[in-house]
């Protein structure tokens, strides 16, 4: 049971790791700056 | 209050102090456009908010999906995955200021509504809300229409109401004259939730928010948290019916490792995650 949380775990942070760096390589980092620096009026209940 | 909880307390509102850190915002009522923008923050904060100084990733991630950009997706999953394979629920426990403000507001001296089957069968909606509003329903309009609609802060986010809706709609101003039947909804979904949370423990939490249950299903792997030995545990029930959420044992999807069960088990069959200290059942 311990081994295989540890095993999901791994799995879990691997994958984790892995999203990110490809993420912010492919811009997604810059795409989210994007979208966060502007007033969003759906956000806010306008839209 | 113990001194556990007087720490958890001093973390939820020192994590509510940062992620509101730009304060001119809420002066100028204008928003922070600064390069931390584009990092999420683990709990559920408004980045329309004028003190925000990081990204709602529950936000982001409807944007992620309806913009069809697979960096950003990719990014903002990633993101997740690492806050949930670390801290699941602790997020809810520790770092989420409107987990922090719904407990406060509970404090206000009034009839408690208690847990019940009917209160475990809602702590369900909060999947559907995760799976319709933010995943399936901006997916399908971004596909059959090509309009980018983030339906969860749309229709239902009452942290976007309360923290960009009342900062900029009301008070005057351009924003105040595009005010509609929209926000009148959106006001009162915010209202009840905040009366709702006098009344009952974290109302938004244990029955809406799509991030607690984004969390959830991490909290069994994850690094931190609270966790139940099975091999000591009696199933006296002493620790549910200390527990305020939705439970069936400690260290399970409902569990938020805020550590109130601890010192109630007879046995010491519940104790905190600790990776860092070697245990003599590890290897079970
Ligand atoms: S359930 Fe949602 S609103 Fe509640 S503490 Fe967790 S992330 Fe925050
Ligand atoms: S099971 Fe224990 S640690 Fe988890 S939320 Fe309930 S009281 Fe807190």
């Amino acid at each position: 049971m311990k081994k295989r949380k540890t095993v999901v775990f791994f799995v879990l942070l691997l994958l984790g790791v892995v999203f990110l760096t490809y993420g912010i390589a492919e811009g997604g980092y810059t795409a989210t700056l994007q979208k966060a620096k502007y007033i969003c009026l759906e956000c806010i209940g306008i839209g | 209050m113990g001194k556990h909880n007087l720490k958890r307390r001093f973390i939820q509102l020192f994590c509510a102090a940062l992620y509101n850190a730009n304060l001119e915002g809420f002066k100028e009522r204008t928003i922070y456009k600064g390069d931390g923008k584009g990092v999420c923050v683990p709990g559920l904060h408004c980045y329309s908010c004028p003190g925000a100084v990081g990204a709602c990733p529950i936000g982001s991630l409807q944007n992620a999906i309806s913009s069809k950009s697979p960096g950003m997706l990719f990014y903002v999953l990633g993101s997740l995955l690492l806050f949930g394979v670390f801290l699941g629920r602790m997020v809810c426990g520790y770092l989420c200021p409107f987990g922090l403000l719904q407990e406060l507001l509970h404090k206000i001296p009034s009839p408690k509504l208690k847990k019940s089957r009917v209160t475990k069968a809602l702590s369900k909606v909060k999947y559907v809300v995760l799976a319709g509003l933010v995943i399936l329903l901006p997916l399908v309009l971004s596909i059959k229409n090509g309009v980018s609609v983030p339906s969860f802060c749309k229709y239902l986010c009452p942290v976007g109401t309360m923290e960009g809706g009342l900062s900029f709609a009301v008070g005057g101003g351009s924003f105040a004259e595009q005010t509609g039947v929209l926000f009148g909804v959106k006001l009162g979904i915010l209202a009840v939730i905040v009366i709702g949370a006098v009344f009952i423990y974290r109302i938004f939490c244990r029955f809406l928010c799509p991030l607690g249950a984004l969390y959830a299903l991490f909290n069994r792997y994850s690094l931190f948290g609270v966790v139940t030995d099975q091999t000591v545990c009696t199933a006296c029930g002493k620790c549910r019916a200390v527990c305020k959420e939705d439970i069936h044992l400690p260290g399970d999807h409902e569990c938020i490792a805020c550590g109130d069960c601890i010192r109630h088990c007879p046995v010491n069959a519940i104790r905190r995650k600790n990776p860092f200290v070697k245990r003599k059942d590890d290897k079970k």
